[in-house]
């Protein structure tokens, strides 16, 4: 792993945790119910996890949506227009601790990884619609007779609220073992499924589920804080294509949605055409 | 180099922090607070 890699994966473990920095949790099984919880943190991070000092940004989204006062999620959604506006997807490559153990479960060797295969391309737009019905719709319509919606993503699918509050919480609190069911083992199949797929496909969550990455994907093209190509340093050798691990060729697909920001491909570059900030 | 204009995503981050403050005016930020204070049982995959 070249070093700008490690200082990379160093980044995320440092903003992992720090925002999962209430440690006392893990080991009481509670979580913490301080202030910050009225903050939301950029990336995904079940604020159900015990450690969690802030708030989901998909969860906070969906629980004022779904509240029969609120339907409307302005504090939230622009909270997302903000981060994403200046950073784009730099978030999932830099600052979402479930990407972080994606990311690290794909360096386990395996006979056969898959960079793309055949219907990858359209499998990705998935995710919009994960956003689209899980995380807005049903949490909007589908009410209870106090006009309250559920998280209909983090009930079905999140596979972040499994691993950092579902597991760690049900070990500790002898009570909520009692209550487990269906849900919760179809949730743990999920995880198992997305951690397993995670060894032979590089972040399979983040391309093609996540309701956040689908939302900050959509302010790549326009974010401050992107990628530039200098065309006239580019000499086409196709390394930066080679290195890119979301299956993209930079030259031709600079700051498209399915970008992290991981900056292999600048890293990658031998002659400096790809730069990265807010300087033309 | 091809210049690129950032004011488009300025106007956006701009107009997010309008919403964000609007939305604290409404008092979403203490619903989510109290959202997120309680163990979400959906979200561990009991509720």
């Amino acid at each position: 792993m070249d070093k700008k890699e490690k200082k990379r994966h160093l980044i995320q473990a440092a903003w992992a945790l720090l925002t999962n920095s209430y440690l006392i949790g893990f080991f009481r099984g509670r979580i913490y119910t301080g202030p910050l919880k009225n903050l939301c943190v950029p990336g995904l991070n079940c604020y159900s996890c015990p450690g969690a000092l802030g708030s989901c940004p998909i969860g906070a989204f969906q629980a004022v949506i779904g509240s029969a006062r609120y339907k409307a999620a302005l504090y939230v959604s622009g909270f997302l227009i903000f981060i994403g506006a200046l950073t784009g997807r730099f978030v999932c490559g830099f600052l979402c601790p479930f990407g972080l153990i994606q990311e690290l479960l794909h360096k386990i060797p395996f006979p056969k990884k898959l960079r793309t295969f055949r219907g990858d391309r359209l499998l990705r737009k998935f995710k919009y619609a994960v956003f689209l019905v899980l995380a807005l719709l049903l949490p909007m319509f589908v009410t209870d007779f106090l006009g309250q919606g559920s998280p209909w993503f983090c009930k079905v699918l999140c596979p972040a609220g499994t691993l950092e509050g579902g597991i760690p919480l049900v070990l500790l609190n002898q009570g909520l073992r009692g209550a487990l069911g269906f849900l919760y083992a179809w949730k743990m199949g999920i995880l198992i499924a997305i951690l397993f797929l995670s060894v032979i496909i590089f972040r399979p969550f983040c391309k093609y589920l996540c309701p956040l990455g689908a939302v900050y994907s959509v302010f790549n093209p326009v974010a401050v804080f992107r990628y530039r190509l200098d065309q006239s340093k580019c000499v086409d050798c196709g390394a930066c294509k080679n290195v890119c691990q979301m299956g993209l060729d930079p030259v031709k697909e600079l700051n498209r949605a399915e970008c992290i920001h991981c900056s292999r491909c600048k890293n990658a570059c031998p002659t400096g055409a790809i730069r990265k900030g807010i300087r033309s | 180099m091809k210049r690129v204009s950032i004011l488009p995503g300025l106007l956006l981050a701009a107009c997010g922090l309008l919403l964000m403050i609007l939305g604290i005016l409404r008092g979403e930020a203490g619903a989510v607070f109290e959202k997120a204070v309680r163990i979400c049982l959906e979200c561990i995959g009991i509720g």
